[in-house]
């Protein structure tokens, strides 16, 4: 029997076209953003997090390794660009570029050293990694240790785009977001994610089917690190200063509470997930330390309600794939 | 030539080892093994419980390290060989669990080990609508199985035998030289073991296997050459007929009531 093969394969194609439109109906929605009343700094944080949910949902969601130190890609981009842009002067794209790249080249570092190891002993030694550098940006004086990097300046993107003005630097962060988030669903979508699924899936047969898994896990570990330095640079030109708290443990907890949240190994849940979080800490600062009781709460609830997530929640319930 | 019983001095036997061993803290699960696995034949391994079988089995396929001897595929010394690296030389292992990929389709499980073949397999800039040039094949493979009307069904929603015919098509998308089975008929049903016995005797044609079975009933029929194992150690190896006449083979392994 001959079948056409495109048209018989209903799980990919089908899931390739939902997650497509969900993808143009909020890139619609966050384009749309500034013609409303929401505080557009807000949204902007929340979409740097929500990269940084999405770049490390990259490496558990999709190649099954729990990364306990996130944070350090996201604090290495941040004092990275801050200190090009405030010191050297660069101009915002060139900041970027090398936040982004800093965080590239600790990925790989960092990579090499914990993919020998899995499971949990994988989780400690980037969790000690990122403490080793936490106490080394605390005290390298190019970090101002605890003051940190204060008043970075925009700047103009490109020489003509002042970043200064809220709603042009709405769409410069925008536009970050969505390209890094494309680049993890081609990543997620490409022969590359295929073979990251399998490992996930079983690594001991992956070996066995002649595959290197080792190389597969230190590229998704080096991509989803860049992206999260991609998330990091940017939230220096939201924040206008790169400090400790970036670096910390906690943050490192929170990106894994935010993908949690939203749904592991779905394409949209860190977003979803990014969103609800910081829009707690926003809306929700008055209650003080209370934030944090709130959010071990809502973490509870996931973990014991929806155990995958609110959009892996409700994607499995409508059987479509978000 | 890889017709089955045809000798060819060359290159008669296709995996070889000598004196294989390996120790756990003073244990010697395997201990001296010399194994010659003739190419084009069946041969199983078998042995009660504790014989030291899946230890075995899991030196030939590199996922243990022996403690001494030797391993020869094809005349190479694969002894100090990556598992990944031997099963790109075409010896290719199953698992005693059955080894799918759950949350991936019939049909993707096939193509992860097609797509392995053809180098594309870093590219994370891609679309993977590369990978539907597999696709004909991966069904070709599936059919061959008998599971072609569950290409789009995800493994883990398969039957535990469905599941063990889906790994030996994804072994098999390898095109391998030799298969190492480890117990193929495991945790199954009889109508199963008859389907998968008849498949491995099919596809036994073009490839050369070696298996590990707990069971002499199932290997019976099935193998050319039957190598008994206990306590680490080769007891005693030849044609089902000859070894079901062997006192040992009956006290060691009949005698203890797994016949």
């Amino acid at each position: 029997m001959t079948v056409a093969t495109d048209d018989t394969l209903p799980a990919t194609p089908r899931a390739l076209r939902d997650e497509m439109i969900v993808f143009v109906v909020m890139a619609v929605l966050l384009a749309a953003v500034p013609f409303t009343k929401i505080y557009p700094f807000f949204v902007m944080q929340a979409l740097c997090f929500a990269l940084l949910a999405c770049a490390f949902n990259l490496l558990i969601g999709y190649g099954g390794l729990l990364s306990f130190g996130h944070a350090m890609f996201l604090g290495t981009a941040g004092y990275v660009s801050g200190h090009a842009l405030k010191v050297w002067g660069l101009p915002p794209e060139l900041g970027i570029l090398a936040g982004t790249a800093a965080a590239a080249g600790l990925a790989v570092i960092t990579g090499l050293i914990a993919i020998r190891r899995q499971g949990i002993y994988f989780a400690m030694i980037t969790l000690a990694l990122s403490q080793l550098l936490y106490f080394i940006y605390l005290q390298a004086p190019f970090t101002h240790g605890e003051d940190g990097i204060q008043g970075i300046p925009q700047g103009y993107l490109f020489g003509i785009f002042n970043l200064a003005n809220p709603t042009i630097l709405y769409y410069t962060v925008l536009a970050g977001f969505l390209f890094g988030f494309l680049v993890i669903f081609r990543a997620i979508n490409s022969p590359f994610g295929e073979v990251l699924k399998a490992i996930r899936e079983n690594e001991q047969r992956a070996i066995s089917l002649g595959y290197k898994t080792d190389q597969y896990k230190l590229i998704a570990y080096i991509l989803s690190g860049t992206l999260a330095g991609l998330a990091g640079a940017l939230k220096v030109f939201v924040a206008q200063n790169a400090s400790l708290t970036d670096v910390e443990v906690a943050m490192s907890g929170l990106i894994v509470l935010m993908t949690l949240v939203g749904g592991l190994g779905t394409v949209f849940g860190p977003v979803f997930g990014a969103f609800v979080i910081v829009a707690m800490q926003q809306y929700l600062s008055g209650l003080g330390q209370w934030v944090t009781v709130i959010q071990g709460s809502v973490f509870v609830i996931c973990v014991l309600v929806f155990r995958r997530g609110v959009v892996g929640e409700f994607a499995h319930f409508f059987r479509r794939s978000l | 030539m890889r017709g089955r019983g045809e000798i060819c001095l060359a290159d008669e036997f296709i995996l070889e080892t000598e004196g294989l061993t390996k120790e756990f803290a003073g244990f010697f699960a395997v201990r001296d093994v010399a194994l010659k696995v003739r190419r084009g034949s069946i041969h199983a391994l078998i042995g009660p419980n504790g014989a030291g079988k899946t230890t075995c089995f899991n030196l030939l396929t590199k996922f243990l390290k022996p403690s001494a001897g030797k391993i020869l595929y094809k005349g190479q010394d694969i002894t100090a060989m990556a598992p990944a690296d031997v099963a790109r030389l075409g010896l290719v292992r199953s698992f005693q669990i059955s080894a799918v990929f759950p949350h991936l389709t019939a049909l993707e499980n096939v193509r992860v080990a097609l797509q392995r073949q053809h180098g594309s397999s870093f590219d994370f800039w891609r679309s993977k609508s590369v990978l539907n040039q597999f696709n004909d094949r991966a069904r070709e493979l599936l059919n061959d199985v008998g599971l072609s009307e569950f290409a789009d069904t995800p493994a883990v929603e398969m039957a535990y035998g469905r599941k063990r015919a889906l790994e030996i098509a994804t072994t098999l998308a390898l095109d391998p030289e030799m298969m190492l089975l480890d117990e193929p008929m495991a945790g199954m049903g009889h109508e199963d073991i008859d389907k998968i016995a008849a498949l491995i005797k099919r596809i036994s044609a073009k490839y050369t296997i070696l298996m590990v079975e707990h069971n002499l009933s199932v290997v019976a029929n099935l193998s050319d050459i039957i190598t008994v194992l206990t306590r680490g150690q080769v007891l005693a190896q030849g044609h089902y007929s000859e070894l079901t006449k062997d006192e040992r083979v009956k006290e060691a392994y009949l005698g203890a009531g797994h016949g």
